[in-house]
């Protein structure tokens, strides 16, 4: 009998083998197919309770971590000035996931970015958390406030404050807003709740609305009309523009192009072409477009951004449209009016101001200053970026004119200040709802621009959004342009 | 081992008490550590734990020092360590809000359990006297199996009908039902296996025994089955089918025998598998267990896969006691206890707890090994391998080697019935190995000289080379 005790002792030997062999698998060399498992919300309920490094604006922080006194979450994630910042650091929720720069810097910020290789195996090893890196945005607090302030509570609208030299962006800044420390509640029946009075209030937490909402753009896309149109040779700033009261569309006899609800323009039957610029006149940006053709006016638009959907700064952002199928001369005539077939967000138009403001090159547009470690060691620092020669430093320079009369004497003079500003405006009817989107885009001071500021009030009424554009842009440059 | 005089000398069991010791330090630290990972502070009730196991620890070896002193030493420390992880487990998921009090409970019948296992050892003396009441063993496991079917106290939870309500709380009879068979078959066949062995009937190549002499054991297995498959506890159909067909090999060493066994309980399986849903869900979430529908559906994977999950993120060295998240699975502290210590321990803490369950059921198959009598040896065999298989289907069944059966981890598992019938194990096993290890003096069975010295039974003649 004792031979098959024997025997029976190698079966249980088996037995161990096969499970400690089972174990291994499991739990050291297939374990990373099971932690990135769909339905593994163990890393995420780990990460949610973990530390986390904070995000920065001028060192002090908009989203840090915080330890906490739950037993089950060691830290809660907490947003000061929430309804500021909403747009920009997005929320982390259990039960929604991450949205804005909580997602797009997830990795360090969670500590989980390969650069953090090293760190991590010193942290394994002494037993100590993983604090995540700390971000520094670009982001300028006086800048971020005086954008959040020309939005009126109650509002649909955006506003952002660039650097045209470097395409830092110093504010970025949107309403409807929201508290996002309510999606990052412990709870995650509090959260659902929670998500759902936003969406029911209206708000949609999920998106930026500067770098995602894609609004017609109205007449500030007659900067990239203009600038074709000087590129062309057949026009100048100075020379003579005829201004047509009406101009019928061949496709749409029914239907012609007018200028803006009669007004100035119907008054002259030309004019000199920053003169048209200035009163926005319609007629003559249409029959320019015609007489150029669409890939000239495309061919502007693609080099300030429009239709490149590889924009990631580090938020994602909603490419700007420009029609490239061949459209016919009536759509192109009411497009280059900013209407129909293009969309621009509030970033794309600030490209388009900060790429004149900086003698025709495009600066590609950043958030992110600077990634320190836990220790405070330097991971990643961003440097300028060149997005594109636009145009040339003489066009650029006929277009800052231009858009300075546009102040002085043309539809945005409730902006004129001591300080040069140089803008240009634009209403886009939605439909025939009556309402419009009301926008402004320029820089300032015209001749050494600090900054580009875009605002865009949506869905509201002509009067309202006209009366906001210019004087909020001239509240803000007087804010943080530094004389 | 049959020496002289000298050896008449009992042994003070130094090393027992040594690592007695150290199992308790280790369990009761691992208790500290649970709380302290779950942001408790080391009160009064920590000590109180710690001071009830040490008691256990020093009372059952002085229980053995005066009734089983020739008891392998190595037994009671590997249970208690075990046993003493798994409360500290079930204290760490107790701290989980909204909390719970098991581990107060299993700390009571780790007492009650360990009591009885030193009742036995004082009262029982000599085990061989069990195997003069073959068919009590029989009818009493028949009992324990059916007791679940009775009106008033019979319960049925998640769907398996093997609990009673004694009141105080629920018990599993079929627990204890596995020692009561194990003893039946001992005893049947360390009384019968030379008729099983000789009296066969040859076919072809191999020779099957007759009906009448395997009859009770196939009737004790019948019976035991097709109560299981009324209980629908698919573990413990698998568990008293394993320990059937491992006595019976131990007794003959007819590997054949196994396997034509083994190929009838695959045709069973598949039997099984068709005719009941449950059988089909459980074999469907394992095969598909990473399926998302699967993972969602009412009776899928979504427990194996969490424990999975929950090994994952343990990895290598372990997110440490009350740093993990086991909580989210399913029956964290009883069928899943093992992917919680994965999770919390790591690879390194889940190896370390299968190699103590390994030295302890080696333990046990050595003592079958030095045991003098048939009944003995099978018994212990026996029951080595009841628990080798236990844990096969349970630890397999959460590392997705086979299924997912509901079936307990010995001694760690929170749940009486399950620590009783183990601690009960223990006590015979170290009963049996006291008198496998008492030195013979001389009586009339004995051969005490030369060729076989010591075997106690004649009718097994040991070649020199396998005596202990």
């Amino acid at each position: 009998m004792n031979e098959s005790i024997r025997y029976a002792w190698y079966g249980i030997v088996t037995i161990f083998v096969v499970l400690l062999g089972a174990a291994s698998y499991i739990q050291v060399i297939g374990a990373d197919d099971l932690r990135t498992h769909e339905a593994n919300t163990r890393e995420l309920y780990k990460q949610f309770g973990g530390p986390r490094g904070p995000i920065l604006v001028e060192g002090e922080p908009i989203a840090e971590s915080v330890p906490s006194d739950s037993t089950s979450f060691d830290y809660q994630r907490v947003y000061h000035d929430p309804a500021m910042y909403s747009g920009i650091t997005g929320f982390y929720s259990l039960n929604y996931g991450q949205t804005g720069l909580e997602q797009r810097l997830n990795e360090w910020l969670s500590g989980t970015s390969d650069d953090l290789f090293v760190e991590r195996i010193r942290q394994q090893l002494t037993g100590e958390e993983n604090p995540g890196a700390s971000v520094e945005l670009t982001i300028e607090q006086a800048a971020q406030q005086a954008a959040f302030d020309a939005l009126p509570e109650g509002m649909q609208a955006s506003a952002i404050i660039s650097e045209p030299d470097t395409g830092r962006i110093l504010a970025m800044a949107s309403r409807p807003s929201y508290d996002t420390n309510k999606l990052a509640v412990h709870s995650t029946t509090e959260a659902s709740a929670n998500m759902d009075e936003l969406v029911e209030s209206g708000v949609s937490p999920y998106n930026n609305q500067p770098t995602y909402e894609r609004p017609y753009p109205g007449s500030t896309f007659k900067l990239i009309d203009a600038i074709a149109m000087l590129e062309s040779g057949e026009y100048t700033p100075g020379g003579s523009v005829n201004i047509p009261n009406e101009l019928p569309l061949p496709q749409a006899p029914d239907n012609p192009i007018t200028n803006f609800r009669g007004g100035i323009c119907d008054q002259r039957g030309s004019a000199e072409f920053t003169w048209v610029f200035a009163q926005s006149c319609n007629t003559p940006f249409s029959q320019a477009a015609m007489d150029m053709g669409q890939d000239q006016i495309l061919d502007v638009a693609e080099r300030f951004g429009f239709n490149d959907d590889s924009l990631n700064i580090p938020l994602s952002v909603n490419t700007s449209h420009f029609p490239t199928e061949d459209i016919a001369d009536a759509t192109l005539a009411q497009s280059v009016l900013g209407q129909v077939d293009v969309q621009a967000t509030a970033l794309q138009m600030n490209m388009v101001a900060a790429g004149i403001a900086n003698d025709g090159t495009v600066m590609t547009p950043q958030m992110v200053d600077s990634v320190r470690g836990p220790e405070l060691n330097l991971l990643e620092e961003t440097q300028p970026e060149v997005y594109s020669e636009a145009i040339s430093e003489e066009t650029a320079d006929q277009m800052t004119t231009m858009m300075q009369e546009v102040v002085q004497s043309g539809t945005a003079m409730p902006a004129r200040s001591s300080i040069p500003i140089a803008a240009k405006t634009g209403t886009a009817d939605i439909g025939t709802t009556g309402k419009v989107n009301s926008w402004i885009t320029g820089f300032a001071p015209a001749d050494d621009p600090q900054v580009a500021v875009t605002l865009v009030y949506q869905n509201t009424d002509y009067s309202v959004g006209s009366q906001l554009t210019a004087t909020n842009l001239k509240t803000i440059v007087e804010a943080v342009v530094e004389q | 081992m049959a020496q002289t005089d000298q050896s008449l000398k009992k042994p003070l069991r130094i090393a027992e008490l040594v690592l007695l010791l150290v199992s308790v330090v280790i369990g009761s630290g691992a208790y500290m550590l649970s709380g302290l990972g779950m942001d408790q502070t080391i009160d009064a009730n920590y000590w109180v734990q710690f001071g009830v196991m040490l008691a256990l620890a020093v009372i059952f070896h002085i229980v053995l020092r005066l009734r089983a002193p020739f008891a392998d030493q190595y037994i009671l420390p590997l249970a208690l360590t075990l046993n003493g992880l798994g409360l500290a487990m079930i204290h760490r998921l107790d701290l989980v809000p909204p909390g719970d009090a098991s581990a107060n409970n299993q700390l009571l019948w780790t007492a009650l359990s360990i009591i009885i296992a030193m009742a036995i050892v004082w009262a029982i003396r000599d085990y061989r006297n069990m195997r003069r009441f073959t068919y009590v063993w029989l009818l009493a496991s028949a009992l324990l199996l059916i007791l679940p079917f009775l009106p008033f106290i019979g319960m049925e939870i998640y769907g398996a009908r093997i609990w009673v309500n004694l009141g105080i709380g629920s018990f599993q009879p079929g627990e204890v039902a596995k020692l009561t068979l194990a003893i039946f078959f001992a005893s049947y066949l360390s009384a019968n296996r030379d008729l099983i062995l000789l009296a066969g009937k040859k076919v072809g190549p191999l020779t099957f025994p007759r009906m009448q002499d395997l009859g009770p054991l196939v009737v004790a297995w019948l019976v035991a089955m097709g109560v299981l498959i009324f209980q629908r506890d698919l573990g413990s159909a698998v568990l008293f089918f394993g320990l059937f067909m491992a006595v019976i090999y131990l007794a003959t060493s007819r590997l054949s025998w196994i396997i034509l066994g083994f190929g009838a309980a695959a045709v069973g399986a598949v039997i099984a598998a068709s005719l009941f849903p449950h059988v089909q869900a459980r074999i469907d979430g394992w095969l598909n267990a990473f399926d998302m529908d699967m993972i969602y559906a009412e009776h899928g994977s979504h427990q194996i896969v969490q424990g999975l999950f929950g090994l994952a993120s343990g990895g290598f060295f372990g997110s440490g006691l009350g740093e993990g998240r086991p909580d989210m699975v399913f029956a964290a502290n009883s069928d899943m206890i093992i992917a919680s210590f994965g999770e919390e321990l790591g690879l390194i803490g889940l190896a370390a707890i299968l190699l103590t369950f390994f030295l302890l059921i080696t333990r046990i198959m050595r003592i079958g090994l030095s045991a003098r009598d048939a009944f003995g040896k099978l018994l212990a065999g026996g029951l080595g391998c009841a628990m080798a298989i236990q844990i096969f289907v349970v630890v397999g069944g959460v590392l997705r080697v086979i299924p997912l059966t509901g079936l307990t981890t010995p001694f760690m598992a929170a749940g009486g019935s399950s620590l009783l019938a183990n601690w009960m194990i223990m006590g015979l096993v170290l009963l049996i190995s006291h008198t496998a290890n008492r030195p013979v003096q001389s009586g009339p069975m004995v051969n005490a000289s030369g060729f076989g010295a010591g075997v106690g039974d004649p009718g097994q003649p040991v070649g020199a080379g396998e005596r202990e």
